[in-house]
Parts: C-alpha cells; sequence; structure tokens
C-alpha cells in the first residue's frame, strides 16, 4: 500500500530521516516508534506530503506520491493528530463533514454518513451532533478526531500520537476502539506513539526509529523475543520484558481444557498479564476459565505462564 | 449588627450625597455672556432636593441587602428612577426660571448635576452587569435607561436649558455637522481596512516584512494629530498645483482631503497589528490538521483562519472607530468640518454651551459605536471561546 525506497529528509542540514525503507501492507495495523527526534513523526507527515521528501521515492498504491495532486492525496488519506486540531468554530457534524464536503458529496449522504460515524465511535448522534468542541471533554473531542479522519472512507489512516494527551482510562478505551474499527474496517493505519504498551497493543507491525532510521521491524512478538540489538532489548525494558510478553498472550493461549476447577471463573479472552495479576491478586496457583459464552473451558495454571513463554520462544526462534 | 454587601453601591450612594450636597446643582445667567450664579440642590424651589433623597435612601437601604437578582433589579430600577428625577427637576427649573426671567436668561447643569447622572449611570451599569453575564441583555437594559430621557427631549421638556437653546439656534450647523462626522468616519474606515486588512495579511504571510511595516507605521502614529494634519497641507497644495484636475475632485491643502490621508494613516497602525496577531493566535494544529485533510491554501485561510482571527479583528477595529470619531474632532482645525468646529467655535468665544453642544454628541457616537463592537464581539466569542 505504501511503500518507503530509500527516503532521505533534512532540516537546515540535519538529517530528521536517512535513507528509510520501507513496506506498510493493505490492511496493516503499523505503528512506528521511537524516542522523540528519531523522526516518526516526520516519516508520517511525509506519506500525506505534509512534508515533502528530499530524495528516494514513496509510493502509495503503487504509484510515486508526487504524480498525484497533493489535495486529492490528503483526501484518500485521513489524518489524526495529538492536539486533534478540531475547528473550534464548527460543530461537531460540520467538523466532521469537512473532507466528505471537499469532495462535493451530496448533503443527503454527508448527513447520513455523520450519523453513522459518531455511532460507529460510541457517540450519541442526537446529543452531539450540534455541539462545538469546546463543550466535549478530552476523549469524546478525540473520537469526533478520528470520526473525522475516517469521514470520507479513506484508504490509510494517518495518526500522530492521537492519544497523547489523554488519561490512562480514556486512553484505553480509544486504544479499543481504534483496535474495533480496523478489524471492522480492516483499514491500513499508520500510526505514530512513543508510549511502548500503545505500541504492543495495537500494533500488528512494529517499525522502531531511532535517529532518522529503522532500527528493526516485525510484530510484537518479535521484537520482544528477537530483539536485532540491545537499543531495541533496551528500548522494550529489560526488567519489564517478560511482562509486556504476557499481555500479547490471551488466556486461551494457555488453558488446560481438559480440567474443571470450581471458584469465580476469569474470561479466556483476558491477557496473560491480566491473568498474571488475577494470581498475585487472589494468591492461588490456578483460576478456572470460562469462553466467551460464559460456559467453563478448562484451568489456567500459574506455571504455565513461566513455561509456555520459553517453550513459545524457542518455536518462534527455530524457524 | 448590619451588614454592607454592596461595597460598589455604598461608594456611589455616599459621593451621590456629597455631590448633591456640596456642589453646585444649576447654573443662572442673565444672557450667554455673563457668568452666571451658582444654585445649589438644596436651594431650589418648591423642595426639589426631597423628593431626590428619596430613591437615594432606597439605595442606601439596599446596601444592606444580599445581591441577589430581585434587589438588584430593584437597584437597576431606583437608580433609573433617580436619573430621571434628577432631569425632571432640571428641566423643570430651568422652565420656571424662563417663565420668571428674561428670554435671554440661560439656565445650564452644574457639576453637581453633572456628577449626579454619571454616578446613575454607574449605578445601574454595576447593577446590570452583576444582574445578567449575556452582552445582549447588559446592551438592551443599559438602552431602556434612556427611553424615557429621550421621550422628554423630544417632547421639549428641555427646550429652557441653555444647551437646547443654543441647539434651537444652530439646528442647519449641528446637523451638518453630524453628517460630516459620520461621513468623515466611513470614509476614514473603508480606505483604512481596504489597505490595512491585506497588509496585515501580507504582514502575517512574509514575517520579515513586519518589522519594517510596523516601524513605519509606529512613526506615523507617533507624530502628534495636529502637526500630521498641518504637515499634510504643503504637499498637498503642491500636488492640486502640478495636477488641477484634483482640484475639481475637491482636494485641497486643507478640508477633508488632508483629513482623510491622516485619519487612514493613524486608524492603520491598529489595524494592520489586530489582523496580524489575529493570524498569528489561531492554533497551528488548526492549520496543519486542515492542510491534512486536504484543504486548500485558501480553504484554510477562508475557512479557520479569518473566522479564527475575526474577533481580534474586530476589537481593533473597535479601537481604531473610538479613535476616528475623536481625532476628527482635531480635524476641524484644517476645515475638515464635523462637531470640532462647533467645538472650536464654542472655545475661541468661551461659551461653554456650545462646546458642550459639540462634545456630547461625539461622546455619544463614541459609546454607542464601541457598545455595538462590545455586543458583536461577544457574539462571536460565544460560540468559539
Amino acid at each position: 500500500m505504501i511503500e518507503f525506497e530509500n527516503v532521505s529528509k533534512s532540516f537546515q542540514g540535519k538529517a530528521a530521516v536517512s535513507n528509510l525503507s520501507l513496506n506498510i501492507k493493505e490492511g496493516e495495523f503499523t505503528v512506528l516508534i521511537g524516542t522523540s527526534g528519531s523522526g516518526k513523526s516526520t516519516t508520517l507527515k511525509m506519506i500525506n506530503r505534509l512534508i515533502e521528501h528530499d530524495s528516494g521515492r514513496i509510493r502509495f498504491a503503487g504509484e510515486e506520491i508526487r504524480n498525484f495532486d497533493v489535495k486529492a492525496l490528503r483526501r484518500r488519506m485521513g489524518y489524526a493528530i495529538q492536539s486533534i486540531g478540531l475547528f473550534p468554530h464548527w460543530s461537531v457534524a460540520q467538523n466532521i463533514a469537512t473532507v466528505p464536503q471537499l469532495l462535493k458529496w451530496p448533503k443527503a449522504r454527508i448527513s447520513a454518513r455523520i450519523d453513522e460515524l459518531l455511532d460507529l465511535l460510541g457517540l450519541e448522534a442526537a446529543q452531539f451532533r450540534d455541539r462545538y468542541p469546546h463543550q466535549l471533554s478530552g476523549g469524546q473531542q478525540q473520537r469526533v478526531g478520528v470520526a473525522r479522519a475516517l469521514a470520507a472512507d479513506p484508504e490509510v489512516l494517518l495518526m500522530d500520537e492521537p492519544f497523547g494527551a489523554l488519561d490512562p482510562v480514556t486512553r484505553g478505551a480509544l486504544q479499543q476502539e481504534i483496535i474495533r474499527i480496523h478489524q471492522l474496517l480492516g483499514r491500513t493505519i499508520v500510526l505514530v506513539t512513543h508510549d511502548i504498551d500503545e505500541a504492543l497493543t495495537l500494533a500488528d507491525r512494529i517499525v522502531l526509529m531511532d535517529n532518522g532510521q529503522v532500527i528493526q521491524q516485525g510484530t510484537p512478538l518479535e521484537l520482544l523475543t528477537r530483539p536485532a540489538t540491545d537499543f531495541v532489548r533496551d528500548f522494550f525494558g529489560r526488567s519489564e520484558l517478560g511482562v509486556r510478553l504476557l499481555s500479547l498472550r490471551l488466556v486461551a493461549d494457555r488453558v488446560r481444557s481438559e480440567e474443571r476447577l470450581a471458584g469465580e471463573p476469569i474470561s479466556e479472552t483476558l491477557s496473560l498479564r491480566e491473568a498474571l495479576s488475577l494470581f498475585v491478586d487472589r494468591q492461588c496457583q490456578q483460576l478456572p476459565v470460562v469462553n466467551q459464552q460464559g460456559e467453563p473451558s478448562g484451568v489456567l495454571h500459574f506455571s504455565d505462564l513461566v513455561h509456555g513463554e520459553k517453550m513459545r520462544g524457542e518455536n518462534a526462534s527455530a524457524p | 449588627m448590619f451588614k454592607i454587601h454592596n461595597r460598589v453601591l455604598l461608594l456611589l450612594v455616599i459621593v451621590l450625597v456629597v455631590a448633591g450636597a456640596a456642589l453646585p446643582f444649576i447654573n443662572f445667567a442673565p444672557n450667554r455672556l455673563v457668568s452666571g450664579e451658582s444654585i445649589a440642590l438644596s436651594k431650589l424651589p418648591s423642595h426639589a432636593w426631597l423628593i431626590l433623597s428619596v430613591p437615594v435612601v432606597i439605595l442606601a437601604c439596599l446596601t444592606l441587602v444580599r445581591c441577589r437578582s430581585s434587589s438588584l433589579l430593584v437597584t437597576l430600577l431606583m437608580g433609573e428612577l433617580l436619573f430621571i428625577a434628577i432631569l425632571w427637576v432640571m428641566g423643570r427649573t430651568a422652565t420656571q426660571f424662563a417663565e420668571q426671567g428674561s428670554t435671554l436668561a440661560r439656565t445650564s447643569p452644574g457639576s453637581g448635576l453633572w456628577l449626579s447622572l454619571t454616578l446613575c449611570l454607574l449605578l445601574c451599569a454595576d447593577a446590570i452587569s452583576r444582574l445578567t453575564p449575556k452582552a445582549l441583555w447588559r446592551l438592551l437594559l443599559n438602552l431602556q435607561i434612556w427611553i424615557v430621557p429621550v421621550a422628554l427631549l423630544w417632547s421639549g421638556y428641555f427646550d429652557s436649558l441653555s444647551l437646547l437653546k443654543e441647539y434651537a439656534n444652530r439646528q442647519d450647523v449641528f446637523d451638518d455637522a453630524l453628517s460630516r462626522h459620520l461621513a468623515l468616519l466611513v470614509g476614514t474606515l473603508l480606505p483604512a481596512l481596504a489597505i490595512g486588512v491585506p497588509l496585515g495579511v501580507l504582514c502575517y504571510n512574509r514575517p520579515a516584512w513586519q518589522s519594517s511595516v510596523f516601524s513605519v507605521l509606529n512613526v506615523i502614529q507617533t507624530v502628534p494629530s495636529v502637526a500630521l494634519f498641518g504637515l499634510l497641507i504643503a504637499p498637498l497644495a503642491g500636488l492640486v498645483k502640478l495636477a488641477p484636475w484634483l482640484g475639481s475632485l475637491g482636494v485641497s491643502g486643507i478640508g477633508v482631503a488632508p483629513a482623510l490621508i491622516a485619519l487612514v494613516l493613524y486608524a492603520l497602525l491598529p489595524l494592520v497589528r489586530g489582523v496580524v496577531s489575529g493570524l498569528q493566535q489561531v492554533p497551528r494544529n488548526i492549520i496543519e490538521s486542515a492542510e491534512g485533510m486536504g484543504m486548500s491554501r485558501w480553504q484554510v485561510f477562508w475557512q479557520a483562519e479569518v473566522p479564527l482571527a475575526l474577533p481580534v479583528l474586530l476589537r481593533s477595529l473597535r479601537v481604531v472607530c473610538v479613535q476616528t470619531i475623536g481625532m476628527t474632532v482635531i480635524a476641524a482645525l484644517i476645515g475638515a468640518g464635523g462637531f470640532g468646529a462647533i467645538i472650536f467655535q464654542g472655545l475661541l468665544s468661551s461659551a461653554l454651551d456650545l462646546v458642550l453642544l459639540g462634545v456630547i454628541p461625539v461622546i455619544a457616537l463614541a459609546v454607542i459605536l464601541d457598545a455595538f463592537f462590545k455586543l458583536f464581539i461577544s457574539l462571536l466569542e460565544e460560540k468559539q471561546p
């Protein structure tokens, strides 16, 4: 969908991105992560040409992005940023309608699309349509920001630290929301963040950047289990590595389905990290597990959290 | 035992009592040239002070009451009542004196009366601003104070006052001055906007130009207005000599042409500064997301930057308006006309009433325009804080 080929960009002689090659596949949730100044935001903004690259080639849908009309290109890509950037003098409905109006959609279609998006983002349409941004909470504003980015059904959604300014609870809720939307719509999403847990939660594919270069890219599991350099290992935190690994796995992966146990059950859709927390909280070695329908599906053993990962880690590095 | 709840009101009432008791209330002169004798409120015929003291006593009691909307309404009502009562006493006294004395006799308000009227308005304005935060309601409540006074003025109740005798003598001059003053205001604002707004946008887009443009405008602003009016006489007269067809258009070294040029030049600095700072305070992220969504430069400008910069621009336009109304008075010195002509004539012949006849409408114009700008800006800002 989006290909970077030996792309470089420098600001006043200082390289922001150098010799970057990257391939973002259609429908994939890619997270660009790195410290501040690593060039991740620059990389994102080069995709919709808010920043023009100096050399190399960037292709969108197989064609060099410089061949597109810049406005037409941007209208095919949704764009959401940390400070949201909603127009304060426009109502929620007008804000969401921005790109459809630029594309000259008929009124009725725009109106239906606004209701559909507000519904998708969990905002009551009748209640929110005519409000102004200053009448919304931070989380609601960011939901409207995401709805606006999705308005014209873009082929790619670009997000620059969209949840950076939100409190942890709201951020968590919106992360779940964006995962759901990604699964539902199957859009290609490119998201920039410096929050490691956010990257692990959201990404199909993580691109770790430093000093304008890609250090390693791969699935979250690959980056955690097979770090290419010490930098990668340090970045994902040596001491918290294990816990982060657990956060990528579900209870369902480790449940012993032949066993049964009495007691208050946990859901098999929880992550192993949450299960670990429950083991400590309840001070026990085994927990009964139920599936999504609430039927007993087995027992989770504390020891399996430890052994299972080692086994999987070896499996993963085998081929 | 007693607790003062409204300190502002207490202060105003105390000053009101002092003004009424100690300062001359009415001036009476046998004709317009001699300085007359001043009469205190207590010396006015038929115990007028008794009538005026009723609302003052009630207002004094209201300082002890908690500021609820009911007590504020009573305060507003009493302030208005006192305002109207003072005007009524003034009009009645003037009529009585006119009936007793000759037609040349002049009755004019004294300093105590002017001060009392001002205090009444302040008192009402304070009560109104505590009553409601809504700009429209504030304006309407302030406007309704003037219904009865204007009706009294219209009915001829104040005709025996020297100020209105002066007006009756010079009605044509006054009407001319009003239309000339307004014409000069519009004639200044339109070209100032036509030059200032594009100049401001240019300065915003090319920050390198800002310092040089602003230093030129700053120099103009520091030249005293009388000097600038004077400075323009020679070049304009020379220009007309070179191109006589300009003279046939009404351009000359004195009169309206130099006045308009100077007024426009003075208006430019606040206007350009308003445009630039208005555009600068539009948040960067809004422009970035507008561009990121695929708006053209033109669309970003009209749909995001202009509406968000408008309140700041209007605020500087408000300053320009009030400034121009005041400065047009000085322009009368080079023969541009307007209320300044009446004021300077009054000053030269030391006729205080004539000066007031010019000053009062200038103040009224400035206050009215200012109020309407304030209303418009606050209506805009209600939508986008």
